[in-house]
C-alpha cells in the first residue's frame, strides 16, 4: 500500500502550494497519473478518502488525467501504445522498447479559495 | 521535527544501530514518520476579507519529487565516499538475507561491507547479519511496505559506512511498493526464487523493469518444483531487455561465484570514476 505514501505526498504538495497562496481550502485538484506509474487506482481512492480528512483537501474535487502509456521500439523506431512493460513491438515483435510516456505521477493544478 | 527534511516526528519508523559495544537493540530516539501531523492552526486571523475568491495554481510537481531529491542527496554521499550502494528487493522469503549472510562470510577480508535492514517489525534479519560481524542498521517501518530515501538518509547517519565499502540495503519483502522509491542506490537487484511462479516478472513488472540485476535463487530445489527457469528468464527479459540474470543457490553455493564477480566488477567501476 504505497498508495498511502503517494496520497500523503499529494496532500502535502497541495497544502504547501495552497498555503503559499494564502488560501484556506483546496476546492479542486488535478492529477496526472500514467498507466505505468505503479499506482493502483482502487487503493489510491481508499487512501485518499482516509488521508484527506482534516486537511485543506477535505472537500476538494479530485480530477485524474489518466495518461496512457506509449513506447518506442529501439529496433525499428515504431511508436505504439502499451499496456504493460512486456508488450512487444507490433511491427517487429521485439521487446527492446523505451517508454515514452505513462510513468507520470504529478500534481498538475489546484483551484483554491 | 527533523532538520534534514522537515519531517514530523510523532513516531512510526524506528532506527536501530545494532552495536558491538553496547546492548543489542538500543534505539536511537530518532523516530520519524512521513505522516504530517495534520495540525492546522484554526485561529487564522482575517485582517482583510476574501469572500469566495478562487484562484488556479499551476503546480506541475512530481509527487515523488521530495523522495527523489533525498535519493540524489544519498547518491552524492555514496559517490563522494566511493560506496557501492545496492538495493535488494524481492517478495518475502526469496532469500535476500541468506544471500547476504553467504556473501558477507565468503567475501570477508576482500571487501568491506555495511548493511541496512528494512523490515516491518522484527530485528531478526539484522541479528543474522550482525552475527557475520558486519556493521548493520535496522529500520523498522511499522506498517510501511517499503523503504524510502528519507529513511536511508537517517540510517546512514547512524551507520556511517566506510569509504570504499559495499552497502547492501535489504528492502522490505514486497515486490510492488519498493519499486517506486529511489533510495539513491547505484543498482537495484531483484531476487526471485524457484519456489515462486516463473511468471513473477510479468505479474510484478515494475520491479523487474527498474532493476539491473536479477538473481534467481534456490536452484537446488529445481528438481522438486515445476519452475521453468528458461521461461522465467524469458519473461524477465521481456519486461526489461537490459536485465542481467544470475542463477544461484544460497544453500549449495552454486552460482555464487558469478554473483561475487558481478559485485567485484561494480566495485571496480565505482573506483575508476
Ligand atoms: N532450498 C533453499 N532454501 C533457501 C535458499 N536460500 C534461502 N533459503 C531459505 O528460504 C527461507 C527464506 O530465506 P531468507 O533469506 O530469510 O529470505 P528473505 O528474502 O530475507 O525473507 P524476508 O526478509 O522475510 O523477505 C529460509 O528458510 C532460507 O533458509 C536456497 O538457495 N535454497
Ligand atoms: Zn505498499
Ligand atoms: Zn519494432
Ligand atoms: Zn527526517
Ligand atoms: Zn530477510
Amino acid at each position: 500500500m504505497h498508495e498511502l505514501s503517494i496520497v500523503m505526498g499529494i496532500i502535502k504538495i497541495a497544502e504547501d502550494h495552497a498555503k503559499a497562496a494564502g488560501a484556506h481550502s483546496v476546492d479542486e485538484i488535478e492529477l496526472d497519473i500514467g498507466t505505468l506509474s505503479g499506482v493502483d487506482m482502487e487503493s489510491m481512492e481508499f487512501a485518499w478518502t482516509q488521508a484527506k480528512k482534516g486537511t485543506m483537501l477535505n472537500n476538494s474535487l479530485k480530477k485524474v488525467n489518466s495518461i496512457s502509456a506509449k513506447a518506442k521500439c529501439l529496433d525499428c523506431d515504431t511508436e505504439f501504445d502499451i499496456k504493460n512493460y512486456y508488450d512487444a513491438c507490433p511491427v517487429c515483435g521485439e521487446h527492446l522498447i523505451s517508454i515514452l510516456r505513462g510513468k507520470e505521477l504529478k500534481v498538475k493544478s489546484l483551484l483554491v479559495s | 521535527m527533523c532538520a534534514t527534511c522537515g519531517c514530523g516526528s510523532d513516531g512510526k519508523t524506528t532506527f536501530f544501530l545494532i552495536d558491538k559495544d553496547q546492548q543489542h537493540n538500543h534505539s536511537h530516539d530518532h523516530v520519524h514518520t512521513h505522516n504530517h501531523g495534520y495540525v492546522h492552526d484554526h485561529g487564522h486571523t482575517h485582517d482583510h476579507q476574501h469572500i469566495n475568491e478562487k484562484k488556479i495554481i499551476d503546480v506541475e510537481q512530481d509527487v515523488l519529487h521530495q523522495n527523489n531529491l533525498l535519493a540524489e542527496r544519498n547518491r552524492g554521499y555514496f559517490d563522494a565516499k566511493h560506496i557501492l550502494a545496492l538495493n535488494l528487493v524481492s517478495s518475502p522469503g526469496s532469500g535476500k538475507t541468506s544471500l547476504l549472510e553467504r556473501s558477507l562470510r565468503d567475501l570477508k577480508g576482500e571487501l568491506e561491507f555495511a548493511v541496512i535492514e528494512g523490515d516491518q517489525q522484527t530485528n531478526n534479519d539484522a541479528d543474522r547479519i550482525f552475527a557475520t560481524g558486519t556493521k548493520v542498521t535496522q529500520i523498522n517501518t511499522g506498517k510501511g511496505c517499503h523503504l524510502d530515501a528519507h529513511m536511508i538518509t537517517h540510517a546512514i547517519q547512524d551507520l556511517k559506512p566506510a569509504d570504499y565499502s559495499v552497502l547492501f540495503i535489504e528492502n522490505v519483502g514486497n515486490l510492488v511498493c519498493p519499486a517506486m522509491f529511489d533510495l539513491g542506490e547505484k543498482e537495484r537487484v531483484v531476487i526471485m526464487s524457484v519456489t515462486e511462479g516463473d511468471d513473477k516478472p510479468l505479474k510484478y513488472p515494475d520491479m523487474f523493469h527498474s532493476s539491473t540485476l536479477c538473481i534467481i535463487n534456490k536452484t537446488d530445489l529445481l528438481p522438486y518444483v515445476p519452475f521453468d527457469i528458461e521461461k522465467a528468464k524469458a519473461n524477465a527479459k521481456k519486461v526489461n531487455h537490459y536485465l542481467e540474470i544470475i542463477e544461484v543457490s544460497c544453500t549449495s553455493g552454486d552460482g555464487l561465484p558469478l554473483w561475487y564477480n558481478w559485485l567485484r566488477s561494480k566495485v571496480l567501476q565505482a573506483e575508476t570514476i
